[in-house]
């Protein structure tokens, strides 16, 4: 009745992309709201913490359209 | 063969009109979250969405020509038995937007398919396995499934961004929904749009317009785009509303998790075989961006009552399916479509009386029994004596 390997798939993946993006967005929102040094400048490590974050953010959107166009879904 | 165009003209106008409703009633599913955030205006998301499903029409063009494939035996699927399912599946929809609950459009499609063919070939015609596996079986996997996903990265996203302020986390989760709720609408419309379209090549196929092995022609996959667009752009701003203000009081970063966890759940469950329906997966995220908060209120009777409209949706749409399918047989498809036009005439005249726009969708939720309540004490009172009862009587009163 129930095609278990199927919708065991999209409960693991769906858990990490649909549960995980949002963290990583959310870990790239709280490294961009960092206290700022004496010089009014953010530290290099969050700078690049959240670039990381949006760009993984950015990269599964890309996956996505991808997968969309090329009728996969 | 003129009554056959007649018919084939009917069925096209018809499955356009499903079209339409398909989108209307879906709008929500993608920008409910971005309206009531305020992360949209309501005129900006319905028009961003509408954008997103002609998009998406012509982004995906692997359109099958079948309908309800595996659910009910195609041998009995005729163009009658296609226009009997159009029909209880937009009544269905018009329906449930009436009443403000989201609700399958493809479900609702395939119960009125189910409907025509117990009329015209009986209960063997329905392949009942095949619809509990692909359709009663998927509703209640659904949500429970995106309410999962959408707690946990709701609860993920509410402890990161603790220690950050209010305001640049509304600025930031707010284009978060924005990006996320369109990838929803898109997804939307490389899914339904092509539904239809391959409901009106099956008409084609049928009627000896084209050949079996033939593509869609590019009419139709325009009509089928605009159509869908054109409810998208409508909005359906009863169903936006229970989405966006009935079930939880969401928070761009709740709204956020909600979309990215629909978006997720329906992309997969796709890509990996096992379709859910868009509907079911958005409402259920919603209610777990509610779950994954500490002390954020779900109005769990709200859904409720969505759940009870999905269990009916199969029963219900067949019930129309059936009956017009029964007054196509009598009365002909003329018939059909003339009191399609006269009960979609009814359920519009009726929604005037207490019309949801985008105006008003927005308004703070208030349990709609007790605005009754209200009301009925009002009228118990004479307003002119009450004026002019002296100011302490009347405070005393109070």
């Amino acid at each position: 009745m129930i095609n278990w390997a199927a919708l065991g798939q999209v409960v693991a993946v769906g858990l990490v992309v649909g549960a995980g993006l949002p963290a990583v967005f959310a870990f790239g929102v709280r490294s961009l709201a960092a206290p700022r040094d004496n010089f009014g400048k953010l530290p290099v490590r969050n700078l690049a913490l959240a670039g990381a974050s949006f760009a993984v953010v950015v990269a599964t959107i890309g996956l996505a359209l991808f997968a969309m166009v090329s009728g996969g879904h | 063969m003129t009554e056959s165009v007649v018919l084939l003209g009917i069925v096209v106008a018809t499955a356009l009109a499903f079209d339409f409703t398909n989108g209307f009633h879906d709008t929500g599913n993608a920008m409910a979250t971005s309206i009531a955030t305020r992360a949209l205006s309501p005129k900006k998301a319905v028009l961003l969405s509408a954008a997103l499903n002609l998009a998406g029409a012509f982004l995906s063009l692997a359109v099958a020509a079948t309908i309800a494939k595996g659910i009910v035996d195609s041998s009995v699927v005729t163009l009658n038995v296609v226009l009997a399912g159009l029909v209880g599946g937009i009544v269905w929809n018009l329906l449930t937007w009436l009443l403000g609950l989201p609700s399958s459009s493809s479900h609702a499609l395939v119960g009125g398919v189910v409907g025509a063919v117990l009329i015209s070939a009986g209960a063997q015609g329905v392949l009942w396995s095949g619809l509990v596996a692909k359709v009663l079986l998927p509703a209640l996997i659904a949500p429970v499934l995106a309410i999962g996903v959408a707690a946990v990265g709701t609860s993920l996203v509410m402890r990161l961004t603790r220690n950050v302020s209010q305001d640049v986390n509304d600025k930031a989760f707010r284009w978060g929904q924005i990006g996320s709720a369109s990838l929803v609408s898109l997804a939307h419309g490389t899914n339904d749009a092509q539904k239809s379209m391959g409901i009106i090549l099956l008409a084609l196929i049928a009627a000896g317009a084209v050949p079996s092995d033939s593509s869609v022609p590019f009419w139709v996959i325009l009509s089928c785009a605009l159509a869908m667009a054109i409810g998208t752009y409508t909005g359906g701003w009863r169903v936006i509303r229970t989405l966006g203000k009935g079930l939880v009081e969401l928070e761009p970063r709740q709204g956020m998790a909600a979309e990215t966890s629909s978006a997720a759940v329906i992309l997969l469950s796709s890509h990996f075989g096992y379709s859910l329906s868009t509907t079911h997966v958005a409402t259920g995220s919603i209610l777990g961006s509610g779950v994954g908060v500490r002390g954020a209120a779900v109005r769990w009777g709200v859904a409720g009552r969505m759940f009870l409209a999905w269990m009916l949706t199969v029963p219900a749409a067949a019930g129309v399916g059936a009956l017009f399918y029964g007054i196509d047989i009598l009365a002909g498809p003329y018939v059909v479509f003339a009191l399609l036009l006269v009960v979609a005439g009814a359920i519009f005249y009726r929604s005037r009386t207490r019309p949801v726009n985008h105006r008003n969708v927005n308004d703070d939720w208030a349990p709609e029994t007790s605005d009754e309540i209200v009301a009925e004490s009002v009228m118990d009172h004479e307003p002119a004596l009450l004026a002019t009862a002296p100011a302490g009587a009347r405070e005393e009163s109070l």
